[in-house]
């Protein structure tokens, strides 16, 4: 559908360039690469994407924003090609897939003359992109950490269910291992649940046959706090206080954050939405008076009941 | 093939390597277990035992209908990418259902038949082409496999299909009630199993099965129906798969695009693990069983321990399903007396 969307825009484009060659010479064309979506905040990142190049198109008429996604890293590699032979792109918003083998294929966009904006995963050669926007992992961590120190008191126990054995994953462990160090906070253990609904039901299962006392659960993820909460109902062991802390920033764990929901009372973000500011930042470095380069951090807010409606979307698959 | 009907000659002599093919998958559960227990005596409480059950079903399912692809020579890789098809169509179509049959039980009997046509359309489909095809099952059940995957992730625009809560509701003590002690997902995986091992052993159709894959030429030349009766074996796989989804689906009330990721390796090792032969001719049902239960019972084990280091789990897995079909395929005691 987006591939269809892509060509009917280069039409679009080229009808233009017949218009008047004037108008097509001073068209910013941004190009924006991405994965393709597999996974619903990959997806949530496409549609944020499209609602990006939506507003970005509207506000600024001589803005033109080129979005491919690729379905492994050759293809984002080719794609990348593309961009610069066929549409000659003043500036790349790019998600690689990994970080090797992407890293000589944005160099070869850098050389074109384009602006380059890195976004969530990193080059693996440091001063080829001009801006760098990216969640925070350990920020991540940290703040889940944080908000446990509210909530729980000397001696209590939490069990973690972790993510894929990534570095993104040990960033967010690290990080909350160290805050929450000193706090008196017993970790029980903590085990994989690869991001994913199944393994969180069926890791928080043994973790309930194991352990008779838990407290709270940091899930790290909110498709993995999905299943925490789907076995923690059916061993009837969602009361007393027991919460679950998520991440991410589902519509529906937000959602029912704004409810009042008291079993996962908050989420702390790591947004699909990132893309767009990544997108609003590179227009802003042909549109704005103020320098864009350099990094842009976002913060790994954490999202509580009284600012929950600033982060829902409801037409956002994710 | 020549080894795997040496292997059934050398049988009817010896009733011994009998039990030692059919003990070997029990003693490695029984093992497990007492790892298990020893490890954590939490391990045998009545939640964690029932846990285990209940979600060795899925793959258990699965497997009995691998068992009787395998057995005839055949193999299915699109099993667990089936499994999350039908499961995203189930919800959509139970979804859409709410406004007209209301959020009550024909909802979801209207989603559980939607699921059994389709499980059965995809079996057939696999079967069709493998046989009047004449493609490979490994090349065509790849394609199904790649195909069901990412139409499950095209229905889902790349997120996660959510069933309606309130047919959840109705849906949901499918998954989550019991019967004389025993969770319904557990009823379901007896039932399957019986049928299974009666159709496998007490049939005509499983005797095919067993012939064509230890010789499809002789097979044909004995005026068995070969095409018919290996469409047959995935259709009943396809079947399997749909029991599978509509106990699956209540319990999360999801699909997505990691719905069932690689069920189609742990349903073919459950059924190695359990004796079957890969290259076909030779299927045990009970074994089957066996091999679902173990391999739920490694990741249940390594879930209540934090003695193996949490990147090392796979090897774990591995060594041990190693283990068990060494165990279980070793003929040394009988082996070393019969060939003189």
């Amino acid at each position: 559908m987006l591939m269809r969307k892509t060509l009917g825009m280069m039409a679009v484009t080229g009808a233009l360039a017949f218009a008047g060659s004037a108008v097509a010479q001073d068209t910013i064309k941004i190009g924006v690469s991405y994965p393709t979506p597999t996974h619903a905040w990959a997806a949530g990142m496409n549609w944020h994407a499209e609602q990006a190049e939506k507003r970005l198109e509207e506000l600024y008429p001589d803005v033109d924003l080129i979005l491919v996604n690729s379905p492994d890293p050759g293809a984002q590699a080719s794609a990348l090609e593309d961009l610069v032979s066929v549409h000659q792109i003043d500036a790349l918003v790019v998600l690689p897939f990994e970080s090797e083998p992407l890293t000589d294929p944005v160099l070869n966009v850098k050389k074109s003359g384009a602006w380059i904006t890195v976004v969530d995963r990193g080059l693996s050669q440091p001063g080829i992109e001009d801006l760098y926007v990216a969640g925070n992992n350990p920020e991540l961590g940290r703040v889940s950490a944080q908000y446990m120190k509210t909530r729980l008191k000397d001696g209590d126990n939490i069990v973690i269910l972790r993510g894929i054995p990534t570095v993104i994953d040990n960033e967010r462990f690290d990080a909350f291992m160290e805050e929450i160090e000193g706090a008196g906070i017993n970790v029980l253990d903590h085990k994989h649940a690869n991001w994913n609904r199944d393994d969180g039901f069926e890791v928080m299962q043994d973790f309930l046959s194991r352990f008779p006392d838990i407290d709270a659960v940091w899930a790290q993820d909110d498709d993995i706090a999905i299943g925490v909460v789907a076995a923690l109902k059916q061993a009837g062991r969602d009361g007393d206080g027991m919460f679950v802390v998520g991440g991410a920033g589902m519509k529906e764990t937000i959602k029912s954050i704004m409810d009042g929901d008291t079993l996962i009372p908050v989420d702390v973000l790591y947004p699909p939405a990132m893309i767009a500011t990544a997108m609003d930042a590179t227009v802003a470095a042909f549109k704005s008076n103020g320098p864009v380069a350099g990094r842009y951090i976002l913060g790994a807010t954490l999202i509580t009941p009284e600012n929950a409606a600033n982060y829902y979307f409801p037409d956002s698959p994710f | 093939m020549t080894r795997a009907s040496e292997g059934m000659a050398g049988k009817s002599p010896r009733r011994v390597s009998i039990d030692l093919k059919t003990l070997g998958p029990a003693i490695a559960l029984l093992l497990l277990c007492i790892i298990g227990f020893l490890l954590n005596p939490a391990f045998i409480s009545e939640g964690n035992l029932t846990n285990l059950l209940t979600r060795s079903a899925f793959i258990g399912i699965i497997a009995v209908g691998a068992t009787f692809v395998i057995t005839a020579g055949g193999i299915d890789l699109s099993v667990g990418s089936m499994a999350a098809a039908i499961a995203g169509v189930m919800i959509i179509v139970m979804d859409n259902a709410v406004e007209t049959l209301g959020s009550g039980v024909p909802t979801v009997l209207l989603g559980c038949g939607v699921a059994i046509i389709l499980g059965i359309g995809a079996g057939w489909v696999n079967g069709a082409l493998t046989t009047k095809g004449k493609i490979e099952a490994f090349i065509v059940t790849l394609g199904t496999m790649g195909i069901y995957r990412s139409l499950v992730t095209y229905f889902a625009d790349g997120g996660t299909l959510s069933l309606n809560f309130e047919v959840r509701g109705t849906y949901r003590p499918v998954y989550y009630d019991s019967f004389l002690g025993l969770p319904f997902p557990v009823w379901v995986f007896i039932a399957v199993a019986i049928c299974g091992w009666l159709l496998l052993n007490r049939t005509a159709f499983g005797r095919y099965c067993t012939a064509i894959g230890s010789n499809e030429a002789v097979a044909k030349y004995s005026a068995i129906n070969v095409d018919r009766v290996k469409t047959l074996t995935y259709i009943i796989q396809g079947l399997c798969v749909s029991f599978a989804t509509i106990i699956y689906v209540p319990r999360l009330g999801s699909a997505s695009a990691s719905t069932g990721v690689l069920w189609e390796l742990e349903a073919i090792a459950a059924v190695i693990i359990g004796g079957t032969v890969l290259k076909g001719g030779y299927g045990r049902i009970g074994g089957t069983i066996l091999g679902a239960l173990i391999l739920t019972t490694i990741g249940n084990i390594l879930n209540f321990t934090d003695m193996i280091s949490n990147y090392l789990n796979g090897t774990m897995q591995g060594l041990i399903i190693i283990v068990a079909v060494f165990l279980q395929r070793s003929d040394w005691k009988l082996g070393k007396s019969k060939k003189s």
